[in-house]
């Protein structure tokens, strides 16, 4: 109860994994540098800006909002979980195909958000896709490119309906 | 920026909470949904001792209808609160705020008893909780005690409940057959944090207003009931003399300040505008989950 390290065993990526935390390592921190997944950002450290987006329980989660003993027990998905060994997920390619990111740092957050919407909605509205991004800042491309990935990506969903986004 | 060392405990009990609060008292703050306290840890704005995590207190996490209300426990998540079918029912008026909360992945964390205990002045639950005449219960060492909404919200961040105390329960009463109800809100993104907004909820006899609620957010500390409006508004027709009237009286009534957000005079003249739209799409019959 006292502050000291404490270990945290949860599931990423459908992996079991476990490391030790201080409570106040926050989650975002904890996936980086106790897990190694660098995929996902730390970008403003106060839920603004989503590059730390993740999912837990299969829900989005701002990883910078919790700390890392609150996910014992838990299941998360990071950026890392979209591509498939070597090939990237239909998201991604899209993402490349429609130049949606420039540096790249709020690409992962980015990601999760769009994919955690198209998981839920294959055919979104461009409203749809707007509102779910608007919790993720980007610095470098203005958003519409990323909203014609999500759209183009929307657009493969429909044609095929085996396929994950 | 990251937060000082603290010392963690999760109960799993309310038992467990109560004597914790009790040991700890104001060296302690309640972890709930983490969306608006982790944001002021990381940013070194607050420093508690000690946090009590109540995410693994099953018993917080319920909707229940019992008769003329509806009760929440303080965990309930707000993008379950804002999707439940009993909430939508019977008290639309709470989904329609905690739909502009935040985004998704904020929605998914944050509580309803959080944001009411946390008490922002631009927290949308609050500005409902206060139309809605909602009743708070509050727990601690000394035992449970109710609080009216109206007595709940005292300052900025600052609300009735003691520092060894919690918020256990939050009941909202059933909105009356053929009841309507609207909150709009300014942000400067969207999905962002509110610069003003307006929750409105209208008892109706026929098409006549019966009993209006109006309370502004974001021109006070704390939200503020529009007294003035809802007398203007009694017995009067939904249409566009009613809208504008209301909106006059708003302007009137409401005395922001300046601050580095917005200046008083954006404020006042967008809470005005606000009232009017809340009346207007109430008597257009839109969608009340619409943004």
């Amino acid at each position: 109860m006292s502050n000291e390290m404490i270990t945290v065993a949860l599931t990423v990526n459908g992996q079991p994994m476990s490391a030790q935390a201080e409570p106040r390592m926050l989650l975002a921190d904890f996936i980086r540098h106790r897990l190694r997944l660098t995929g996902t950002h730390v970008g403003c450290a106060h839920g603004a800006c989503g590059a730390c987006t993740v999912q837990v329980e299969g829900e989005p989660a701002r990883s910078c909002l919790m700390f890392a003993v609150q996910a014992d027990g838990c299941a998360i998905e990071t950026v890392e979980s979209l591509a498939d060994d070597d090939s990237l997920s239909p998201l991604q390619e899209e993402f490349r195909n429609h130049h949606a990111l420039q540096c790249g740092f709020c690409t992962p957050g980015m990601l999760m958000s769009a994919h955690a919407l198209l998981s839920r909605k294959r055919d979104p509205s461009e409203a749809e896709i707007r509102r779910e991004i608007a919790g993720n800042l980007c610095r470098c491309t203005g958003y519409n490119n990323i909203v014609k990935a999500i759209q183009a990506t929307a657009r493969r969903l429909q044609a095929d309906p085996e396929l994950k986004p | 920026m990251k937060p000082p060392p603290f010392d963690y405990c999760s109960p799993s009990t309310v038992e467990e909470v109560v004597d914790l609060l009790g040991r700890h008292g104001a060296d302690a703050r309640i972890l709930a949904g983490g969306q608006s306290l982790v944001p002021l840890m990381n940013l070194r704005l607050m420093r508690p001792g000690v946090l009590i995590d109540l995410n693994r207190c099953r018993e917080l996490d319920y909707i229940e209808h019992r008769g003329d209300e509806l009760a929440f426990g303080p965990m309930v998540r707000q993008i379950k609160a804002a999707q439940s079918p009993l909430v939508r029912q019977h008290c639309p008026l709470v989904a329609q705020a905690l739909s502009w909360a935040g985004p998704v992945a904020v929605r998914s964390r944050a509580t309803v008893g959080g944001t009411l205990a946390h008490a922002d002045r631009v927290a949308e639950l609050p500005a409902a909780a206060l139309a809605l005449d909602a009743t708070m219960v509050i727990q601690g060492p000394r035992g449970r005690r109710e609080v009216p909404a109206q007595a709940f919200f005292l300052g900025d961040l600052t609300t009735a409940v003691e520092p060894d105390e919690f918020l256990r329960e939050i009941r909202f009463p059933v909105a009356a057959p053929g009841a309507r109800s609207h909150f709009c809100e300014v942000s400067v993104r969207q999905e962002g944090v509110a610069v003003v907004g307006v929750a409105m909820h209208l008892d109706m006899v026929g098409d006549r207003i019966a009993k209006a609620a109006v309370v502004a957010m974001g021109v006070d500390a704390i939200p503020q009931r529009l007294m003035q409006v809802e007398q203007a508004l009694q017995a009067r027709a939904l249409d566009a003399q009613t809208a504008e009237l209301a909106s006059r009286c708003a302007f009137d009534q409401v005395d922001p300040a300046t601050d580095p957000y917005a200046s008083a005079g954006y404020r006042r003249h967008v809470v005005a505008q606000l009232v009017g739209r809340a009346l207007h799409s109430i008597a257009a019959q839109e969608s009340l989950y619409e943004q």
